[in-house]
């Protein structure tokens, strides 16, 4: 009975400590964008290179409800997670399989090691040649990006499983490709989201960069790219690039709910009972 | 059913080399209950091992009905000492369970009535849809004989399996082993390193002398098959038996049989 308390009132007051750290955030925020109001009206920045924020603030709230500019998000995020989506279907499996053959793995990493320094940035032109300026150009340059975080983090997973975990299997005789599916997987699978997580932050970033840098025809980025190009949209430039930070934002929200839920019987106590 | 024969373990090579095992002799018959006991560091782990399948021994054999084990055979189930590494975390208590038995192609009934069974056994019925990690340790090793038994092997090595259980629990845990080990006529190869456990599961009791390891003596338990943790214990055979293993253990050499005497 006492154990149970002194749990629920550990778990409240973990609640109400990250209450605390949200509501401390909101201040952070809310003195931030008074900051960066006051330096604009007084005149300290010139309101041509940064307007009032509230003005901003106020072009950002419109902007979730105009039609238009959200059809341009949803051409960036559907790029964006396509893209996650192919690099987690070719990463997961190869990390999978070279994490778990040492010699394999040992094969591998000098064509790793020389592809992953690129920057997916560099290979914009090389992408526009090979795909044109939609959004299949899009969804490599997020593949090629995206794929080394999982990719990695699969490995490590794999690295790092219970070498009883493999004894047990051996001992019942669990067929190899099993092990690989029904121990090696699950047992990783923190890692390959923790993976997932990473990437999909750099999956929106290299979308945008790419609509951006390659005059796409649409998505978020080729949106900014015209406001900033008429000149006097000043607070819509501004506006879309607060709203990229939101979804980015949202995106990471959603994926540690996720994990959370997911990898639940990670968190249990030992000896509850 | 089970044979040790002139088995050896050596690890390494050269100067750097560690003999673990240095001969080992012994059978065990089917539905017995041998317990295997020594001096810490003894190399039991390694022994088990090799008994398993999970390692070849680098000389001598082990053989499973006459046959040689090269790798686990099928009818074979280890409980390991380290229960909350060799459960699945992920799994359900029922989904552990469950794991092994999916290669055996069961009717769907009877894999249902393997793992209520099993669970029952055990006393984990109300515990079926919980993670391990929710489970005390004691508790934790009974899904782990749960899973061994619902797997029906004709013989359970267990690897020093109570020993970081505490002492009310681990005797819980001795009386559940001797009464799977009547319900399933199960044979049970038992590594420990409490002299009183030793002797009270076991039908034969193996003493192991220190690495280089051999059999330093075969001791029968002439207890009666019903055994009590009290009453059994306040046995004088009991407390003889006890006292000659923990002496066998302390010195080997001066015990008289002729297997100690080659090993000088």
């Amino acid at each position: 009975m006492s154990a149970i308390t002194s749990r629920m009132v550990r778990k409240q007051s973990g609640r109400r400590r990250a209450g605390g750290r949200v509501g401390r955030g909101i201040v952070g925020v809310a003195v931030a964008v008074l900051a960066a109001q006051l330096l604009s009206v007084s005149g300290a920045i010139s309101p041509t290179s940064l307007p009032p924020m509230f003005e901003v603030l106020g072009s950002t709230g419109h902007l979730f409800v105009d039609p238009s500019f959200l059809r341009e998000v949803l051409a960036t995020i559907q790029a964006a997670v396509t893209g996650l989506a192919i690099a987690t279907a070719i990463a997961v499996p190869a990390g999978l399989v070279l994490g778990s053959f040492r010699l394999l793995n040992q094969a591998a990493s000098a064509v790793v090691e020389f592809l992953r320094p690129i920057p997916s940035v560099a290979l914009i032109p090389l992408a526009i040649l090979l795909f044109g300026q939609g959004a299949q150009m899009k969804v490599s340059l997020v593949v090629y990006a995206s794929v080394w975080p999982i990719f990695f983090n699969t490995i490590y997973g794999v690295r790092d499983v219970e070498p009883l975990a493999k004894e047990t299997a051996r001992i019942f005789r669990i067929p190899p490709l099993r092990v690989l599916t029904h121990v090696l997987l699950p047992s990783a699978a923190p890692f390959v989201a923790t993976g997932i997580r990473v990437a999909a932050a750099i999956a929106l970033i290299v979308t945008i960069s790419a609509e951006l840098l390659a005059g796409s025809a649409d998505g978020l980025g080729a949106w900014i790219l015209r406001m900033s190009s008429g000149g006097a949209n000043l607070a819509l430039v501004y506006a879309g690039t607060i709203f990229a930070g939101l979804l980015g934002l949202v995106v990471n929200w959603l994926l540690v709910r996720g994990e959370q839920r997911l990898f639940r019987w990670r968190r249990e106590g030992v000896g509850a009972a | 059913m089970l044979t040790a024969n002139h088995l050896s373990h050596t690890y390494g090579s050269g100067a750097g080399a560690h003999a673990a095992l240095a001969d080992i002799d012994f059978t065990v018959e089917q539905g017995e209950l041998v317990s295997i006991v020594g001096p810490s560091g003894c190399g039991k782990t390694t022994l088990l091992r090799t008994l398993s399948g999970l390692m070849r021994p680098t000389g001598g054999s082990v053989t499973f009905h006459g046959d040689e084990i090269v790798e686990v055979p099928t009818g074979l189930a280890m409980v390991f000492q380290d229960y909350s590494r060799s459960l699945y975390p992920w799994l359900t208590v029922e989904d552990n369970v469950r794991f092994p038995l999916r290669r055996l192609h069961l009717p769907k009934e009877e894999l249902r009535s393997r793992i209520d069974e099993a669970l029952a056994a055990v006393g984990l019925t109300g515990h079926a849809a919980k993670y391990p990690g929710q489970l005390s340790g004691g508790m934790q090793q009974r899904v782990a004989i749960a899973r061994a038994l619902a797997y029906r092997p004709e013989i359970l090595l267990m690897d020093e399996p109570f020993a970081s259980i505490d002492a009310q629990t681990r005797e819980d845990l001795e009386d559940l082993v001797l009464e799977v080990k009547q319900r399933f006529s199960m044979t049970i190869i038992f590594v420990t390193h409490d002299i009183d456990e030793s002797v009270y599961l076991a039908d034969r009791v193996v003493v192991l002398s220190k690495p280089p390891t051999r059999v330093v003596t075969i001791l029968d338990v002439p207890l009666p098959g019903e055994r009590d943790q009290i009453s059994t214990k306040e046995l004088p055979e009991f407390i003889r038996l006890r006292g000659e293993v923990a002496r066998l253990i302390r010195h080997p050499r001066d015990a008289q049989e002729p297997v100690a005497a080659a090993a000088g």
